[in-house]
């Protein structure tokens, strides 16, 4: 056969080749490289039974409208057999605004639950005992509020801090680079970020202060590899921040987390997670020397990549979501999220979310995967691929060590181009049909009945915020400023805010009061509108 | 200029869209590409970014002398956030503005979005190409009546929004 082949370039743009075999994976050193899992540099899994031992958390992540319908789906995912609660807050309560503010106008409970004072978060989890029950929350630059409400809470249901397991996303980094969703400028919002550590460490030391992620850098349009890369970099950064507020490496860094994204090319994601635990093992040993192999173990939880699905076909999804959900699992997620046919459309239904749980669930029970460790270590094209990948996520770390970290980096817009360069060229690849999206550039067909989707009704905010008012006359004005004079009062000295924070959600004080606290005491944050 | 010489002036200036996103929602990727590829068809795009209000993007557009107003959200807000924008338009006797947009909009929010005056909702998996038209075919018949619309405000109450037009345009 003469006529030439094309090239074959995966989603990072790395060369694929016909075949692999021995001779490409000749430098590989098994002990070296491979090893066994639950030891360094465990690229086969952090522990040695994975999920023999226990299997990853089912956890679906939901919430819309009030605390009372958020409440009532966690029970039903609870009931249908998901393992862990993860919580979407409204955009509102995401920005750090009350339910009764301007900007909310329109967003109140439509891509999340509204919470706006700890009554709404006591509601959220009635009937969930939170000693019994790991609750992840999905919440970045009002981190601090919401975490100190789940704590007053877990105070109210009688349960001990030490008991609570669960996880804070709290990763400000990605959301310059790719979420967008802040209130202050890096700096004190790496101190509020140190200020939670320092607070798990002493007083919730099962808790996960952080979850340091990928998927939204990915959403936004990154490759595989510069999610890889900025997600562990990010890592490093908040490592060197703690330890640079006197935090000591073994305490906090076996608490740290992921988050990363499973997208379409399936070994290119396994073959991520595994050059991922290679990659954090070698660099935080060399960069911090941690006697504690537990600061060694990258744990991750894993959601399904959004930016994948189509609103054509949408049953199409369901296919696309085992494929990556799949690919996590073979993987060695700790933690995994599957989405639902119908989130192209809308926040999932009570149906199209049981399907995703379910897909979980055959996996784990039915495909016999779960029976072994890194059951495709030692593929030729796998064990090529994860050297491949973490080589090439070196490359960006030499340039933002060369930037002078991460924060100069994002001020210069450099984690930011990048990822809007790779999402306009994957645009052009699609419309020039490069590559081939079924059911929108390839298998079309006119769209024929519509799935029924879940609507916030437009009362729900109309009931949020009459309830807010409620709340602000009955409760104690005199308490609420008293407390938000404190906290402004720390916040200006640089003092510890945790306690603070806490005693202002005790009086009832609300998300957006502390958040324009901050904003005051701390400045905004806007970026420059690039294209 | 006679009314002649105006009419052609404005027919031969490039197309102004003020491309934004609107409400809290900040997800990008999207209106960052349609900016782009609209820049990149040769027309004048004023880009404003993220988190902006209804009132900043009227504003804007009216201050720009915008033809066009493309605005992307993801938050399930965009009955609000669109209708707003469309009630401060009106209010300053902006009709002639073309409004059109995209994100997640449900199949059935487009008609009603079309009913309060936005002229066209592109939905996930929308080619490039087909945005670049829509907004290329907004031309003659708006600059013609954004002239005319410069022609009777000057002979009206000033608006609610207007403030002082820059000479210089802010586009990318």
């Amino acid at each position: 056969m003469n006529s030439p082949e094309k090239s074959r370039k995966n989603l990072s743009g790395i060369e694929i080749q016909r075949c692999y075999g021995a001779e490409d994976i000749r430098a590989f050193d098994a002990a070296r490289d491979l090893g066994v899992p639950g030891v360094f540099p465990f690229t086969r899994g952090i522990y040695s039974t994975m999920y023999r031992g226990r299997l990853w958390t089912m956890r679906q992540f939901a919430g819309f409208g009030s605390a009372e319908e958020s409440n009532r789906r966690y029970h039903y995912l609870l009931q249908q057999g998901n393992m862990g609660l993860s919580v979407a807050f409204d955009m509102p309560t995401l920005m750090g605004y009350d339910s009764d503010d301007p900007r909310s106008r329109g967003e109140v409970g439509r891509c999340g639950v509204a919470v706006d004072s700890v009554t709404d978060m006591e509601v959220l989890f009635r009937g969930i005992p939170l000693d019994d029950v790991s609750v992840s929350m999905t919440i970045n630059g009002p981190a601090i509020v919401l975490f100190a409400m789940y704590l007053v809470v877990a105070e109210r249901q009688g349960v001990k801090f030490r008991d609570l397991q669960g996880t804070l996303q709290n990763d400000i980094l990605k959301e310059y680079i790719a979420q967008k969703e802040w209130i202050c400028p890096p700096a004190p919002s790496l101190k509020m970020i140190n200020d939670i550590i320092g607070f798990c460490v002493e007083s919730a030391p099962r808790y996960h202060p952080l979850s340091i992620s990928g998927y939204h850098i990915r959403e936004a349009g990154s490759t595989a590899v510069q999610e890889l890369a900025f997600t562990l970099y990010d890592g490093l950064t908040y490592v060197k921040s703690a330890l640079d507020a006197g935090l000591k490496v073994d305490d906090f860094v076996p608490r740290f987390s992921f988050f990363f994204n499973a997208h379409n090319d399936f070994f290119e994601e396994i073959a991520k997670f595994r050059a991922a635990r290679r990659l954090w093992a070698h660099e935080i040993k060399k960069r911090f020397h941690p006697a504690n192999p537990d600061s060694l173990a990258l744990r991750f939880h894993t959601q399904t990549a959004g930016c994948a699905l189509t609103a054509q076909q949408p049953y199409n999804n369901v296919v696309r979501v085992t494929l990556q959900a799949l690919a996590a699992v073979l993987g060695g997620t700790q933690s995994l999220h599957t989405n639902s046919l119908d989130e192209t459309l809308a926040l999932p239904s009570e149906d199209a979310v049981k399907i995703a749980l379910r897909t979980q669930q055959i996996i784990a029970h039915e495909s016999g995967v779960t029976d072994t460790a890194d059951p495709l270590g030692g593929s030729y094209y796998l064990e090529w691929l994860t050297d491949k990948m973490e080589s090439e996520a070196k490359n960006y770390f030499d340039k933002l060590d060369a930037m002078g970290g991460m924060v100069p980096a994002i001020e210069r817009g450099f984690p930011q181009g990048e990822i809007h360069r790779t999402a306009v060229s994957y645009q052009k690849e699609v419309d020039a049909r490069e590559r081939i999206i079924v059911g929108v550039n390839s298998f079309v067909e006119p769209e024929k009945s519509r799935v029924s989707i879940l609507k916030v009704k437009d009362a729900v905010e109309k009931k949020q915020v009459l309830r807010l008012r409620q709340r602000k006359k009955s409760r104690s004005a005199k308490k609420v400023g008293l407390a938000l004079n404190r906290l402004a009062g720390v916040a200006e000295a640089s003092g510890d805010l945790m306690p603070a924070v806490m005693e202002a959600v005790r009086t009832e004080a609300t998300v957006g009061e502390i958040c324009e606290l901050f904003r005051r005491v701390y400045g905004g944050y806007r970026e420059a509108a690039l294209i | 200029m006679t009314p002649a010489q105006e009419s052609a002036s404005q027919l031969s200036k490039k197309l102004r869209v003020l491309v934004a996103k609107v409400g809290l929602d900040g997800h990008d990727r999207g209106v960052k590409i349609v900016a782009r590829a609209l820049r990149d068809a040769g027309i004048e795009v004023i880009y404003l970014g993220i988190h902006n209000t209804p009132a900043e993007i009227a504003a804007s557009a009216l201050q720009e002398d915008a033809d066009a107003i493309g605005l992307s959200i993801h938050s399930a807000a965009h009955l609000t956030l669109f209708g707003e924008v469309i009630k401060l338009l009106k209010a300053n006797n902006a009709n002639d503005i073309v409004v059109f947009g995209g994100g997640i909009v449900p199949g059935e929010d487009i008609g009603k979005l079309q009913r309060m005056g936005v002229k066209k909702i592109f939905t996930p998996g929308a080619p490039l190409e087909e945005i670049v038209r829509f907004v290329k075919s907004i031309g003659v018949e708006t600059r013609k009546a954004r002239g005319d619309r410069r022609r009777s405000l000057a002979s009206s109450p000033p608006p609610t929004l207007l403030r002082k037009r820059r000479n210089k345009p802010k586009s990318t």
